[in-house]
């Protein structure tokens, strides 16, 4: 009876004991995470306002703002110029990229290894701020880039100008390959050498030992990969603001950016959280997007 | 294990350079005077120390009741710091302050015309960051009024000798005045807006040195002209980027829209004009200026820094004809600004801008201008009244707007010898009788960066057409389909 007692004791207290290590992250979720995400849901249902007579009286305006957001025409040339930047840049750019330098610097030597992961690295470091600076100074008019090319003896290119998309692109690619780079490094090394080591006894080429060993077996870490690189770049907001202030035109104007010239430009703070919602719901379909192409 | 041992090192070896490169920068920076990242700085500094402040106040006088108040005051730098005109202008009322158990602190907010505005909306939300002075432009000053952020000021300027005996241009108090009818600041300036050339590229060009444009066509010749005998010159500048902000709506849109004949907004019906053939010619101008490539390039004209660059560095190095642009463009060529051009008196002409077709009144300009004023979340109103008071008195109004280049809004200074000498002076005040005013609504803010939008979409190709439906869409939806009238 009393070891009955006892046992039950044990267990009640085991089961409460999850509850004490959870509540303080619970607690930060709660304060840091779900408030403002709930705050935001409803703001976005107000006429909240920076300056005038909104600001002073917040009134409940339905679904206004939504209703706004399907009728102008600049919320879809965000949405496309968003989907451009996050293909270029993510996908394509630092994805591509920085499994090719993984790849590349597999087996390879130490020092090369470090010398070319330090460079790699130090556009991941930087702070995105001063990157975004940098790459300013590289592609603005009397930039560093047409020094060399008008060195060479060509003309001119106002690069941040005539091709401002491909220059933020670039510039993020720039930013952002080290984090694939690590990813996959790390996934690359956990290929088993003896697999491949048998496909070429088998006379496997490179190209079939990568396409069928190699990639299929870092699949999981291509997916997740993704995923991270996807989100980190759909919130992309300062590295463009500071080097073309989404324009010229709306050009460069991603969701962030318009969503920021709503809420302190024209401010409109109840139509710029619509907007952010909206972008958080591209979020999340193409997380569970990737997160289903996983699971097959 | 390697591998992670690796970049573990390169990763602390490459922040270990960032860093350093960080401290060499900064060091760089504080010698520097004028320098961006300072300023930044003070601006910071200054808000932390009033948000100390009135967490000592709050808690109840157990400090000694002799400490120094402080005053704070926030305007917008541009860049330059403390080379500015407003901070060498605070620093020395600060000096000679009679009332020395009040401080007088500086705390600049450093951002484009732009992010100003909100910048500051968002400062006078709350107490711990609102400063006890503001300077508000008089077209944001009625927004920031009905939002409920200034202290009227009605009592105070009824019993202040200068406001009531006519020191005061009355016509000025409009602009201070919200559309509530109180009054909610004390302006300290004004503008007049025109035309401003080179005198000696216009001798190189064959155009007369005395330029009296009668109408738009003579000024798109004299670009055309000027493009033409001087490829390297750039013929004209005008704000045309939603990064100028309201230099976009103001100097370049309203001048021309005003010059038509229409307005923004329609008084006697209360409605907002969102289509009508004005709208159209004022773009098919901007348009004209980009498609003949008489402006400044592009990538040069549609970011935040496009105003200082042509006139701190385009018009006084002659690489530019003609400028668009407010009165106050010379107070960068005195001695104490910030691109100091001795010549300039001999070099520039001011004329005034044409209207369209040279209909009356012949010339058009707009009169904007700013004030200070009393934060509803400020902590020590009554002292900050008593230093504008101080502040803007005949003699201190007179260094300001001198230092600045800017028109004054007291009739005693304008009749002051010190003040009438300056070059321009007397035009630019004479243009003012011509002179229009910014719609006094509280959407204004709202619809001027729609017109922003507008310029910058006709500036890079969209149809005058095109842009003006999307502004017309926009504006609708702003203002309310019931505020609207098309002609």
């Amino acid at each position: 009876m009393s070891s009955l007692t006892a046992g039950s004791i044990h267990k009640k207290r085991k089961s409460w004991t999850w509850l004490y290590f959870l509540l303080p992250s619970i607690a930060i979720m709660l304060v840091f995470f779900i408030y403002p995400i709930l705050l935001t849901v409803f703001y976005s249902f107000t006429n909240l306002a920076l300056t005038g007579e909104a600001a002073k009286e917040l009134k409940f305006v339905g679904i206004d703002n939504y209703t706004r957001m399907f009728e102008d025409p600049t919320v879809r040339v965000s949405i496309w110029n968003t989907l451009i930047f996050l293909i270029g840049s993510a996908v394509i750019g630092q994805q591509v990229l920085g499994f090719l330098i993984a790849l590349l610097m597999k087996h390879k030597n130490r020092w090369f290894r470090r010398v070319i992961g330090t460079i790699v690295l130090a556009g991941w470091v930087t702070p995105e701020i001063v990157c975004a600076l940098c790459l300013y100074s590289f592609f603005s008019d009397e930039g560093t880039l047409n020094a060399i090319i008008t060195s060479l003896g060509f003309t001119e290119v106002t690069w941040l100008f005539t091709v401002p998309m491909l220059t933020v692109i670039l510039a993020n690619i720039w930013h952002g390959t080290a984090f694939s780079m690590l990813v996959f490094q790390a996934a690359l090394d956990d290929v088993p050498s003896e697999i491949e080591e048998a496909a070429v006894v088998d006379g496997a080429t490179k190209w079939q030992i990568l396409t069928r060993i190699t990639i299929p077996y870092i699949k999981e870490t291509i997916t997740t990969n993704m995923m991270l690189v996807t989100l980190q770049t759909l919130g992309v907001f300062g590295l463009i603001y500071a080097m073309t202030g989404g324009g010229p035109g709306t050009s460069t104007t991603t969701l962030p950016i318009f969503m920021y010239n709503q809420a302190f430009v024209n401010y409109q703070l109840g139509y710029g959280t619509a907007i952010s919602l909206l972008l958080l719901f591209i979020g999340i379909i193409l997380s569970l997007f990737y997160i289903r192409s996983m699971k097959e | 294990m390697k591998g992670k041992k690796l970049f573990s090192m390169s990763a602390s070896l490459v922040l270990c350079t960032t860093l350093l490169f960080a401290c060499s920068n900064n060091g760089g920076n504080s010698g520097n005077a004028g320098n961006s990242g300072d300023t930044g700085n003070t601006g910071n500094k200054g808000n932390a120390v009033n948000a100390g402040n009135a967490g000592g106040t709050d808690s109840g006088g157990t400090e000694t009741p002799t400490e120094k108040k402080t005053i704070t005051i926030t305007y917008r730098d541009d860049g330059i710091g403390e080379q500015g005109v407003m901070y060498k202008w605070i620093m020395e009322l600060s000096k000679n302050y009679p009332d020395k158990s009040v401080e007088i602190k500086p705390t600049p907010i450093q951002a484009s015309e732009g992010d100003y505005f909100a910048k500051i909306a968002l400062a006078l939300k709350s107490k711990d960051t609102a400063p006890d002075i503001v300077t508000e432009d008089t077209f944001i000053l009625n927004s920031d009024a009905s939002a409920g952020y200034l202290e009227p000021l009605d009592d105070k300027v009824n019993a202040w000798e200068d406001w009531t005996n006519g020191s005061f241009i009355e016509a000025m108090k409009k602009g201070v005045t919200a559309s509530d009818g109180k009054v909610y600041g004390v302006p300290y300036n004004t503008d007049s807006r025109g035309l401003w050339y080179n005198k000696n590229l216009f001798k190189q060009a064959g155009l007369p040195e005395d330029w009296q444009p009668k109408t738009w066509d003579d000024v798109l010749s004299a670009a055309r002209t000027i493009k033409e005998k001087l490829p390297d010159v750039v013929p004209i500048w005008m704000n045309m980027g939603k990064a100028t902000g309201e230099a976009t709506s103001m100097q370049t849109y309203e001048m021309l829209l005003y010059g038509t004949g229409e307005r923004l907004y329609e008084d006697a019906s209360g409605k907002w004009i969102t289509k009508s053939q004005g709208i159209l010619d004022a773009l098919t101008f901007v348009e004209t200026v980009n498609k003949e490539k008489l402006g400044p390039p592009l990538s040069k004209v549609l970011n935040g820094q496009a105003g200082n660059t042509a006139s701190r560095e385009y018009l006084p190095q002659g690489k530019l004809a003609i400028q668009l642009d407010g009165s106050w463009i010379t107070g960068n060529y005195l001695e104490s600004g910030a691109a100091p051009w001795p010549e300039y008196k001999d070099v520039l002409g001011f004329a005034p801008m044409p209207t369209s077709k040279g209909q009356a009144p012949g010339s058009i300009t707009l009169a904007g201008g700013w004030a200070l004023s009393i934060p509803s979340n400020a902590q020590h109103k009554e002292e900050a009244w008593e230093f504008i008071k101080y502040a803007l008195n005949k003699e201190n109004t007179q260094k300001l707007v001198i230092a600045a280049g800017n028109i004054t809004v007291r009739s005693d200074v304008a009749k002051d010898p010190g003040y009438t000498e300056m070059p321009f002076n007397g035009i630019a005040t004479e243009y003012l009788q011509n002179a229009e005013f910014r719609p006094a609504q509280d959407k204004y803010p709202e619809v001027s960066t729609q017109i922003q939008t507008m310029v910058e979409s006709v500036a890079t190709g969209t149809s005058p057409e095109a842009a003006m439906n999307k502004y017309a869409q926009d504006v609708t939806r702003i203002v309310g389909e019931g505020n609207i009238v098309e002609k």
